[in-house]
C-alpha cells in the first residue's frame, strides 16, 4: 500500500533551518533549527505562546519564514504551498479541531484521500466505471482507518455534532487517510478526559510502530511527551532552548527552569 | 377604517372569489422566483467556496446571454454557439481566478468585493464592445424551446401557462438537482463542501483552492447562462437584465448567503410575495412596487431573523 520510501529509517527526514518568523512586530520564531529523523516521534514543547503552533504551520506551509530554510526529504523550498506540502506527504491536525462540520465522518477522511484520486472530471460526472472503482479502492483504505481507530459507530454522523474527544479521533483519521509520510499533530489530547487520552497515546504509537509514520507531537500533558516521544525540543519565546530525548531535556536546567518548574 | 379594509379585507375577498386569477398569479411568481434562486444560486456557490461576494453576477447572467445571442448572430449555429459560450464562461473563471482572487487572497474582504465591481464594469463594457449595447432576441426558437401557451380551466376559469414558463421551471429544477446530485456524490463536489467548511482544513489535506476557485465560478458562470437563456426567452437581452439580477440581493437577505435551499426557497418567497403584491396591493399605491417589494419583504423579515431561513446561527466568538 505505501510507497517504497526515499528516506531510510533513522536519516534526517525533516530539517528546519534557522527559521525565523515575525507578523509584525511580533517575533513568533527566533533562528530555530532542529530536524526529525525519519521513523521517530518527535515532541515539541514549550510555554503558552512559544511558537510550537508556528512551526507546524511553517512546516506544512502556512506560515512562510522570513529567514531560514525547510528541507523535506532533501527537498529545500523557499515558500512552500499548504497544496504542496499535502502532496509530498505532509499531513496534520489542528490545536482546535478543523473538520468539515457539514459532512459525515466517511466524507471527512474521504477527503483525506483527495489527493490520491485521480480520475478525471468526466469520469467523475458519470459515476461509472473507472470513477466508481476508484471509489470503491479507497473507500476500502478508508474502513481500514476506520477500523483502527474505533470509529465505526459514527462513519454517518456530521462531524458538527460529536463530543470534542471523538472530533479529534475523526481529525487524526482524516489526516492518517492521507497516508503521509510526516504527521504533525498540535495538541491531539488537548481537552481530553483521561480515558480518551490513553487511547489517543495508543493510536499515536501503533500509527508509528505499525505504519511506521514520522509524527511531530505538540503536546503540554509532560507525561505523554515522556512517554511517546523518541526526542523533544523545546520552545520558549520563540527560541529553541533545549533538544534531546526526554531523559536529557529533563534534566535541562533551562527547560527546569522556563517550562517544568512551571508547569509542575 | 377604509384604508384598513382596502390593505387587510379587500384583497384577499379578491382572491377568494376569482381563485383562478390568483393561481396564475402564484404561478407567475414562482417562475419569476425560479429564475431569480437561479442567480442568488450563482451568488451562494461563489460566496461558499471563496467568501467573495460576487457583485458581478447579474452581470455575467447578461454576459453568457448577449455572448450566446451575439456569436448567433455571426453565424454560428446555436447549438454550437451554447458549447462556445460555456467555454468563454470557462476561460472568464480561469482569468478571474489568474487575476483577481489569487492576486488578492488573504486581502480583506471588502477589497475582494470591491474587485467584483470591477469585474462587473469590464464585462459591461467589454461585453458592449464585442457584440453592441442594444437589446437583442433570445434564440429560444432555434434551441428549441416552445412557444406559445397552455390554457387550463379550473376554478370557474382559465388559467394560462406560457410554455417557455414551464420550460423554465423545468430546466431550473433539473439543473438545481444535477448540482445536488454533483455536491453530494463526487470528488469534486465533496472537496467544495470541505473548502466552504473550512479553508485550512481543505488546504492541510491537499485540496488546491485555485482549482475550486476556477470550478465554482465555471459553475457559477454556466448557472448564468441558462438563466440568460430563460431570462431573455421571456423579455429580451440587454444590460437592463442587471435591474433583475440585483433582486438576488433579497432573495440572499431571505435565505442566507450561505444556504443552497436557502436561495431557493428565498427565491421562490420574493418571487411569489412580489407578483401577488403586484397585482393586490400595487393598485392601492398607484403601481410602482414590484421594484421596491421584494427588499420590504427581506428587510421586514430580518428583524426577525438576522441569519435569514436556513441560514447557520450567527454566534460570535469572544
Ligand atoms: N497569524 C498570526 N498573526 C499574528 N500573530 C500570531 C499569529 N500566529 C501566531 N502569532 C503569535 O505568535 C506567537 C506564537 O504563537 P503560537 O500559536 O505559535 O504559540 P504556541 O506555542 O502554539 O502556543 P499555545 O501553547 O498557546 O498553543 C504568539 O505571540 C502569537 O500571538
Ligand atoms: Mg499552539
Amino acid at each position: 500500500m505505501r510507497a517504497p520510501d526515499a528516506v531510510a529509517a533513522g536519516d534526517t527526514l525533516l530539517a528546519v533551518d534557522n527559521v525565523s518568523l515575525r507578523f509584525g512586530g511580533v517575533k513568533a520564531i527566533s533562528d530555530v533549527s532542529f530536524d526529525i529523523r525519519k521513523g521517530e516521534i518527535r515532541a515539541i514543547i514549550g510555554p503558552n505562546g512559544a511558537g510550537k503552533t508556528s512551526m507546524l504551520n511553517c512546516i506544512n506551509g502556512f506560515y512562510h519564514p522570513q529567514e531560514g530554510r525547510i528541507t523535506f526529504k532533501g527537498e529545500t523550498r523557499r515558500r512552500m504551498r499548504p497544496y504542496v506540502a499535502a502532496s509530498q506527504g505532509i499531513a496534520r491536525t489542528f490545536q482546535n479541531v478543523a473538520l468539515f462540520k457539514g459532512m459525515s465522518t466517511l466524507d471527512n477522511i474521504m477527503a483525506g484521500r483527495t489527493l490520491k484520486m485521480n480520475r478525471g472530471f468526466f469520469w467523475q460526472l458519470l459515476r461509472y466505471g473507472p470513477a466508481m472503482a476508484e471509489e470503491i479502492a479507497h473507500r476500502k483504505v478508508v474502513e481500514e482507518i476506520i477500523d483502527f481507530l474505533q470509529i465505526e459507530h459514527i462513519r454517518k454522523v456530521p462531524v458538527g455534532k460529536l463530543p470534542y474527544g471523538l472530533q479529534k479521533r475523526v481529525e487524526l483519521a482524516r489526516a492518517l487517510a492521507m497516508e503521509p509520510e510526516l504527521l504533525l499533530l498540535d495538541e491531539p489530547m488537548a481537552g481530553m478526559n483521561l480515558e480518551e487520552k490513553e487511547d489517543m497515546c495508543r493510536f499515536i504509537l501503533d500509527v508509528n510502530q505499525q505504519y511506521g509514520t514520522t509524527i511531530a507531537l505538540i503536546e503540554h500533558d509532560m507525561g505523554v511527551v515522556m512517554d511517546l516521544s523518541d526526542r523533544v525540543v523545546v520552545l520558549e519565546y520563540g527560541r529553541k532552548i533545549a533538544d534531546g530525548t526526554p531523559d536529557e531535556v529533563k534534566r535541562d536546567p533551562r527547560v527546569i527552569d522556563a517550562y517544568l518548574g512551571v508547569a509542575h | 377604517m377604509g384604508t384598513l379594509y382596502a390593505i387587510f379585507v379587500d384583497p384577499f375577498m379578491q382572491m377568494g372569489s376569482a381563485p383562478d386569477l390568483l393561481v396564475q398569479t402564484l404561478w407567475e411568481g414562482l417562475v419569476a422566483g425560479v429564475l431569480y434562486a437561479l442567480i442568488a444560486l450563482g451568488f451562494v456557490l461563489i460566496f461558499k467556496a471563496s467568501g467573495v461576494f460576487n457583485f458581478a453576477q447579474g452581470i455575467m447572467v447578461v454576459f453568457a446571454a448577449l455572448t450566446l445571442v451575439g456569436l448567433y448572430e455571426k453565424g454560428v449555429p446555436a447549438w454550437i454557439a451554447v458549447f462556445l459560450t460555456l467555454g468563454v464562461m470557462f476561460l472568464l473563471a480561469v482569468t478571474i481566478e489568474r487575476v483577481v482572487l489569487r492576486p488578492l487572497v488573504n486581502q480583506p474582504d471588502i477589497i475582494l468585493f470591491m474587485a467584483t465591481f470591477g469585474i462587473t464594469y469590464f464585462l459591461i463594457g467589454f461585453g458592449e464592445s464585442l457584440f453592441g449595447g442594444n437589446p437583442k432576441q433570445m434564440i429560444a426558437g432555434e434551441l428549441g424551446l416552445p412557444r406559445g401557451a397552455v390554457e387550463v380551466k379550473m376554478l370557474g376559469g382559465f388559467v394560462a401557462f406560457q410554455k417557455i414558463d414551464i420550460a423554465a421551471a423545468v430546466i431550473a429544477s433539473a439543473m438545481i438537482a444535477g448540482l445536488a446530485v454533483f455536491f453530494q456524490y463526487t470528488r469534486i463536489g465533496r472537496a467544495l463542501r470541505a473548502v466552504a467548511d473550512s479553508h485550512k482544513a481543505a488546504l492541510s489535506v491537499g485540496i488546491s483552492l485555485n482549482q475550486i476557485w476556477v470550478i465554482v465560478w465555471f459553475a457559477a458562470g454556466i448557472v448564468a447562462l441558462v438563466t440568460g437563456i430563460m431570462w431573455g426567452a421571456r423579455s429580451d437581452v440587454s444590460f437592463a437584465l442587471e435591474i433583475v439580477a440585483l433582486k438576488a440581493l433579497p432573495v440572499l437577505i431571505l435565505g442566507g448567503f450561505t444556504s443552497v435551499p436557502g436561495a431557493i426557497v428565498g427565491g421562490l418567497l420574493i418571487g411569489v410575495g412580489e407578483k401577488l403584491g403586484e397585482f393586490y396591493w400595487g393598485p392601492l399605491i398607484g403601481g410602482g412596487i414590484e421594484s421596491w417589494l421584494a427588499y420590504f419583504i427581506a428587510l421586514a423579515f430580518l428583524l426577525f431573523r438576522p441569519q435569514g431561513l436556513f441560514g447557520d446561527k450567527i454566534i460570535e466568538r469572544i
